[in-house]
Parts: structure tokens; sequence; C-alpha cells
């Protein structure tokens, strides 16, 4: 048994025995950075090749609430708003990806137009503040521990299902990181005129990564949503959220597979514990060091702390590559 | 036609002339040093904080306070591009979006610790004028007036001067100014300084109008975007027209439905378009 195998299996082991002597709090916390690494890998099936997208806010914000709405006013089990909801998603970036591949909306431009698409989302849920409650936000019904409606008061439950979808998070990722497909798509990112030259479907590869981008970030977004039960437009959609994605995964780096989930473990500790040092006395105090955190990273970091490492332990220049492909 | 629409459309062309200037400063921006400053919006807002304490905590007088809230977003213009912009000039181009966005998440984070979250305005209201029935805000129509005035002077500085005529050779092609004798930092420190000015002015103009707390960047950030990339980055000409397409689209949608869906209408004729005319609407 290779050293790999061991490690993977004391690893296993450890994350499965965690709930039993966690206290409720860290298993919070645990759940929340399981959710948001799913997120942020999924996003980085297309950062690391390129395409950054500042949309993923919308997909996370349909995600989080088509399931509860359907719950709430129709009684619709989530078992089938979650589908409905990543279908949705996938729709929503075949709409905006197809066009945008297909005109050769790339870089900037391809950046600020799902910007505007993130937008899109969250002033639509504001806009329709009868259902949503607006900018207030709403509480879906609870009904207890349900496995029909998907809600566990009991942290646990969300444990094992949050760690599921990260594994398989880190599953889907893998299979693209092995397949043909990933080569066919970082030629694309590097020059998409000569990888079509090379006879590369460039439109197939591209729709290919944005949908299952697209629906992974959905499902998140729906699992998130049965978790924390409150939604505000503000927490799971827009220009905040997209961001928020985008560093984070950035942060960790886009190259290596636990990146983004390291991303996720570092930002979210980091911004909760300042929150827990500072206080309700300095309210954006944590955050102010996440700014400040997250510039010199870009700076000095492009590679982010995954690819830095990698870096020192190759004896290689962290400069070697960037945060993301060139456009 | 019916009188509020047309009220609705006049309010909505004079909030165009402030997207204007601020689309004006983000394009002269790019064009000269090619990095997309995300957080704009957020020096809009540093400078509208700057103004408010100034002027009615301070009791600076009202124009005094206004030159200084305008120097001082020049100087956050200068000092953004030195700490900021500086190290990454050579990066890819994402990665610079990447750190102006770190920026606005400092920016926004710093003001909700210094100032809290509460709204806050200076406190000067202006009249509402009245034309044949018709109510048009003083202010927004000062506004207006002022952008128009400050986009022409910053037309005739780019055309007549001689810094002004570097800073359009270095648009035009990076490589060779060098060889032209244009120190090239120096000009990036004007432009900056130039972007943070407009930005200010554009605080002084928004002052007058909204209430100030530290996420009204979000409020304008994301249009003013949407107006520079639908002129096409860089193209100072398209950026203006573009302010008033979009400015009208937000005003009629806004009395049509209701202000966020108007926004939703705004970014969905942007996303459209893009698809039309990928690199602008008047770009060739």
């Amino acid at each position: 048994m290779s050293t790999n195998r061991v490690l993977m299996l004391i690893g296993a082991a450890i994350l499965i025995s965690l709930p039993a002597f966690t206290p409720a709090y860290f298993l919070h916390l645990l759940i929340q950075i399981l959710i948001w690494a799913f997120i942020y890998t999924a996003w980085s099936l297309m950062g690391r090749f390129g395409f950054v997208s500042f949309g993923h806010g919308a997909f996370m914000g349909l995600g989080a609430y088509i399931p509860a709405l359907l719950w709430t006013f129709w009684g619709l089990t989530p078992w089938l708003g979650i589908p409905i909801a990543v279908a949705a998603s996938v729709l929503l970036a075949v709409i905006v990806g197809y066009p945008c591949f297909a005109r050769r909306v790339v870089g900037h431009y391809f950046a600020l137009v799902t910007l505007a698409l993130s937008q899109v989302v969250l002033l639509s849920l504001v806009a329709a503040r009868e259902i949503t409650g607006g900018s207030l936000g709403f509480t879906q019904k609870t009904v207890g521990h349900s496995w029909y409606a998907l809600q566990f008061p009991e942290k646990g439950y969300f444990y094992f299902i949050a760690l599921a979808l990260w594994l398989a998070g880190l599953w889907v990722w893998q299979r693209i990181d092995r397949g043909i497909g990933r080569e066919a798509l970082e030629a694309i990112g590097e020059d998409e005129d000569a990888a079509a030259a090379v006879g590369i479907d460039v439109m197939h590869q591209k729709m290919r990564v944005t949908m299952v981008s697209a629906a992974l970030t959905a499902l998140g977004g729906a699992i998130y949503g049965q978790y924390v039960m409150y939604l505000n437009p503000e927490t799971v959609s827009g220009i905040t959220v997209s961001l928020q994605i985008v560093f984070a995964a950035i942060a960790g780096g886009v190259y290596s597979m636990f990146g983004p989930s390291v991303g996720a473990l570092l930002t979210l500790a980091l911004t909760e514990g300042l929150r827990v040092w500072f206080g309700t006395d300095y309210i954006g105090a944590a955050n102010t060091i996440y700014g400040i955190l997250l510039v010199l990273c870009i700076i000095f970091m492009p590679q982010g702390v995954v690819g830095a490492l990698q870096g020192i332990k190759l004896r290689r220049a962290p400069e070697g590559k960037p945060a993301v492909a060139k456009p | 036609m019916d009188i509020y629409l047309l009220e609705a459309i006049i309010n909505g062309i004079l909030l165009g002339g402030v997207l204007a200037l601020l689309a004006l400063g983000l394009n002269l921006i790019f064009g000269v040093i090619d990095v997309v400053w995300i957080s704009y919006a957020d020096i809009v807002m540093c400078g509208m904080y700057g103004i408010y304490f100034l002027y009615a905590q301070y009791n600076v007088p009202l124009p005094l306070a206004f030159l200084i809230g305008i120097l001082g977003s020049a100087c956050l213009g200068v000092l953004v591009h030195k700490l900021i912009i500086s190290p990454v000039l050579d990066s890819p181009p994402l990665n610079q979006l990447l750190a102006t966005g770190g920026l606005l998440f400092f920016l926004q984070s710093f003001a909700t610790l210094l100032f809290g979250t509460d709204f806050r305005n200076i406190g000067v209201r202006l009249p509402v004028l009245e034309f044949a029935t018709m109510y048009v805000s003083f202010a927004r129509l000062i506004a207006f007036g002022v952008a128009l005035v400050g986009a022409f002077a910053l037309y005739f500085f780019l055309k007549k001067t001689y810094t002004g005529t570097a800073i359009r050779a270095i648009a035009q092609d990076r490589e060779i100014v060098g060889l032209m004798g244009i120190d090239q930092r120096r000009v990036y420190l004007v432009v900056s300084a130039i972007g943070g000015a407009l930005a200010g002015l554009a605080a002084c103009l928004l002052a007058l109008q909204y209430d100030v707390h530290p996420f009204i960047g979000n409020t304008f950030g994301p249009v003013i975007f949407m107006i520079c990339v639908l002129g096409g980055l860089g193209n100072m000409l398209g950026g203006f027209f573009a302010s008033f397409i979009i400015s009208l689209i937000i005003a009629i949608g806004g009395y049509y439905s209701s202000t966020e869906l108007s926004y939703v209408f705004a970014f969905s004729f942007f996303i459209v378009l893009m698809f039309i005319r990928p690199r602008g609407l008047f770009t060739p």
C-alpha cells in the first residue's frame, strides 16, 4: 500500500469520526467549510483554464432559492426542488455561455458579462419581494427532523451530507483532470485559435465544463440553503458572493485538487477567527484585514497557497504560472 | 406623451451625466494603464465620506469641502496606483482585476469599521424645480451641468496640453512612447490622479443627491463597468454615449416597474448587446 493511500485512509477516518467528539460550534464551521469548498472547487473547474467567471453568485442564488421557494410555497420536496434548481442553473449557463463562447467574449469582457449576470439574479430576487422577502431575506418553512423536507436540526446529518458533497466535487475534479478534455481545455486557455486549428472542438469543451461548473455550484447553493434555512439575496448571490468565490479559490490555488478546499478552510477560519477576536465592537475589522490579505496574496502569491507551497517543495520559482491562465 | 414618463426620461438623462463622468475616469485609466479598477466606485464612496465629515461634522464651507474632497480623491488615486497597481502591472489582466477587487473588499469593510453602516446625509436640501407640472431635481440638474463641463475640460486637457498628448500617445502605443522621451511612470501617476479627481468630482455631485454608506459603491460600480464595456473599454466617447443609453433604460424601466427591475433590464440589455457587439457598441 502506498504512502498516499495510507494518508488518505487516515484522513477519511478522521473526517468520519469528527462529529463524534466535535462541539456543535466547530461542527457548524466544518459544515460551512465543506460546502464552500465544494462551491470553490466547482468554480475552479472553469477558473483553472482561464475562464474566470464572476457570475457564479447567480448559479448559487438560483440553487439556494428555487428549492426553498418551492418547498415553502408549494410543499414540493427538495428531492425534486434541487434537481429543478440545478437544471435551471445549467439552462442559464447555456443561455449566457453559448453566445459568449460563440462570439468570443473572453478575458475582461467575459468577467464583466458574468458580473452583470450575477447582478441580474441578485436584483431579480430583491425585486420579487412579495415571495422572496426582498433584501430582508426569508426563512424556509421548518418541520423539524425530516428526510422528505431534507431538514435536520441535528448538525451531524448535514456534516455527512456536506462531506459526501465535497468528496463528489473532488471526484468530478479528478475525472476532468485525468480525462482527455483537460489537455484540450488547457490548450484553449492558452490560445483558442491554435486549439481550434489542431482540431479541438472549442465550443463543446467550454460548454461542457461550464455546464458542470454551474450545476455543481447550484447544488452547493441548494445544500447551503437547506442547511442555513434563512436566505438573503446578498449572502447567496450578487457581486459580493461572486468575488468571494473567486478570491477564496485563487487564494487556495486553482491548479491543484485541494487548492480551492484549502482556500475555503483558510478564508473561513480567518474570517471566523477575526470575527471572534474582534467581537461585535468592531464590525468590519475582520473583513478589513481579510481585504488587505487578499491584495497581498494576489501581489505576492499569485499561485495561491497550495501553489506556493508546491513551488517551494519543488524548488521552483513561484511565479512560474499566474493565478489564472492568461485569457 | 405621458407627463410622468417625460419627467422620468429627463431625470434619467440628468443621472446619465454623473455616470458619464465616472465612465470617463474609468475609461481613461483603462485606456492608458490597461487596468480595470473594480473598486473605482468605492473611491467615490471615500470622497463622499470625506465631504460629509468636512461639511456636516467640522463645518467646513461646502465649496472648500468639495475642493478638499476632489484633491483627496486624486491623492487616493495616486496611492492606489503606487501601492496596488504598480506591483501587478506586468501580471496577467485577471490578476490585476482581482487585486483591485481585494481593494473593494478592503475599502468597504474599512469604511464599515470607521463609520458604521448608518446612512449619512450632508443635509443640503436643494429645491425641486417645476417646469410645466414636471418636477426636476435641482441637484441633478447641477450634477448634469458640472459633469458635462468636467467632461469637456478633460477633452481639452487631452487635446491641447503636452501631458494630454503624452497620455493619448500611451493609449495608442505603449511600446513606442518611451522612445519619444515620455516618462511612462509619470504619465501613469498623472492619469491615476485625474481618475481619482473625477471620482472626487462625482462624489461631490452624488453627495448632494444620495446618503453615503459603506456599500454605496455597489450601487454604482457594476453599472459603470457595464457602461464602459458597452461603449468599448478605453473608448471615452463610446462610454459617454453609453452612459445615457443605460441611464435612460434605468429611468424608463423604473417608471414602468420597480427600481430593481429597471437595473435588471439594464444588465440584461448589456448582456444581450455583448453578444451582438462583443467589443462594445461604438467599436468598429
